[in-house]
């Protein structure tokens, strides 16, 4: 099943550490945001390989938008 | 008196400045971005100057763009406030080159107290004790270990390149070693280009304390105390005060003779913060900020001084307005940090707009505010909204009117740390001064 992995704060996005098809485990990082002088990784809910990256770099992002998908 | 100042900062310290500025009749001249150009301290200037776009690095960072402004306006002087430019020593070079006076040190000071390994060095030199550890940067495993049978372990291995905690590893114990070594010159050689690590002593609990200096361009160098800084999250503070409480006499009377000492020996001109760790009886050096302070204020509230004023003073060429034995501490002050972050959520950043905001007011309490209502808190920027300072006879006095103003302050629309603070504030530890910078973290005021 394909998942959403959604930004849980609002801020720019920082740097892309994954692309699509990388296999990730719980916990990785897909993207990093910054926000108000903080780095704060965007982490994979769950396993999986990366379907989509949703977002380029220096892109502000909202809380709960979609980031990537992962399969 | 110079006759015109640009703050290239912005929020509640350029107001503060700004503020400052008229008091002694200087035109202040605010820059903004685009996403600041509804923020009081535009309206609040003399003028203001429009410098780029949102993201810092397109505005308030821009070397050409800050002195574009004071270019185009005429100004005197640069006042750079804290973060931002303001310890960047290119940034304070160029400055003197176009001809600005620059509100702070030489820029060569600058550039020195920077450079962790050359601060260690230079105040090592100077007589102030620094945590103990490898002189400058170690290229082996052996001397490392050579380093740690000396100083004894738990110890910090750290990037000697490096700044902002990254590359740091702790070390428990010699057989630990090896590995943290090969691990913690992976990171700073990816970090910084250059594998080269120094060791220092890990100080388990420690207590920040730190010593305001201000010199001035005849060689004076005067303290104006110190302040306690030691409730802290990711390294930074959210409540300072001034006395720290709790402090030996002895161990605050060699704190204070060490910091003018280690600023004598830099040449330092103007305001500057020397941070001290203390353990105990134990203080070591940590680093010199060659700035103002966030934290200004609480100095301010227990010496009657407003350090504004003797930055622009000193920096138009003026001597120190007192001499060390006119410079008392009376009664106590407290400052509380109201950040957009949410103390639930460890902290994180909760940006926003500003929907609502009540300030509290009443004897012995002081706002320094960088938002008004209906402004949007940014990504882009540090989280801080305001400063609540409380002063008292007593410390005791000043912690119940933060808990009155805390009650007091309303704020919509942005998480802030306001329950964070009315948690420690209640807490038995902090009410007896027992404290140090590693409490939060290790859920000390946890709901």
């Amino acid at each position: 099943m394909p998942e959403e992995v959604k930004a849980h704060i609002t801020g720019v996005v920082f740097q892309i550490t994954s692309k699509a098809g990388d296999r990730l485990a719980a916990g990785d990082p897909v993207v990093v945001l910054e926000s108000m002088k903080m780095e704060i990784p965007v982490e994979a809910p769950r396993a999986g390989v990366v379907r989509e990256i949703k977002v380029a770099e220096g892109q502000t992002v909202q809380e709960g938008d979609t980031i990537a998908v992962i399969d | 008196m110079l006759p015109s100042v640009l703050v290239a900062n912005r929020g509640e310290i350029a107001r503060r400045v700004i503020r400052g500025c008229r008091r002694l009749g200087v035109r202040a001249i605010a820059v903004y971005s685009e996403a600041d150009a509804g923020w009081p301290h535009v309206a609040e200037a003399d003028e203001a100057v429009l410098i780029g776009p949102a993201p810092a690095r397109e505005s308030y960072l821009d070397f050409e763009r800050v002195l574009g402004a004071a270019r185009k306006t005429g100004a005197r002087a640069v006042h750079p406030g804290y973060g931002f430019l303001s310890e960047n020593w290119r940034f304070a070079k160029a400055c003197e080159e176009a001809g600005l006076v620059w509100i702070g040190p030489p820029w060569r000071v600058i550039q020195q107290m920077g450079d962790k390994v050359e601060a260690r060095r230079r105040m090592r030199e100077a007589g102030v004790p620094v945590v103990p550890g490898s002189e400058g940067a170690l290229d082996s495993l052996e001397a490392a270990g050579a380093v740690g049978g000396r100083i004894g372990y738990p110890l910090m291995l750290k990037a000697a390149a490096g700044g902002g905690g990254i590359g740091m590893v702790r070390v428990a114990d010699a057989a630990a070693l090896p590995a943290a070594w090969a691990s913690a010159q992976r990171r700073a050689q990816a970090a910084f280009g250059s594998g080269a690590l120094f060791v220092e002593r890990y100080v388990t609990e420690p207590r920040h304390v730190e010593v305001q200096v201000f010199g001035d361009t005849g060689g004076q160098v005067v303290h104006l105390h110190e302040r306690e800084c030691s409730i802290q999250r990711r390294h930074q503070k959210l409540i300072e005060e001034s006395p720290a409480p709790a402090l030996d006499p002895e161990v605050k009377a060699h704190l204070v003779e060490a910091a003018v000492r280690g600023a004598r020996a830099v040449g330092y001109v103007n305001a500057g913060t020397m941070e001290f760790i203390v353990q105990g009886r134990e203080a070591y050096f940590l680093e010199m900020n060659t700035r103002l302070q966030v934290e200004h204020p609480v100095t301010e509230e227990v010496t009657g001084l407003d350090l504004v004023e003797w930055q622009l003073r000193v920096a138009s060429g003026e001597p120190l307005p007192l001499p060390q034995d006119k410079i008392a501490q009376r009664g106590a002050a407290l400052e509380c940090r109201i950040y957009a972050e949410d103390p639930a959520k460890n902290f994180m950043p909760s940006p926003g707009t500003v929907a609502r905001l009540a300030l509290p007011a009443g004897p012995g309490v002081r706002l320094e505010t960088g938002v008004a209502e209906g402004v949007q808190v940014s990504v882009h920027y540090d989280p801080l909204l305001a400063k609540v300072v409380t002063r008292g006879d007593t410390r005791e006095e000043a912690i119940a009117r933060m808990r009155t103003a805390l009650e007091g302050f309303v704020v919509e629309g942005v998480r802030t740390v306001i329950p964070f603070h009315q948690r420690v504030l209640a807490s038995a530890a902090f009410r007896a001064g027992r404290v140090h910078t590693q409490m939060v973290e290790q859920g000390g005021f946890n709901a």
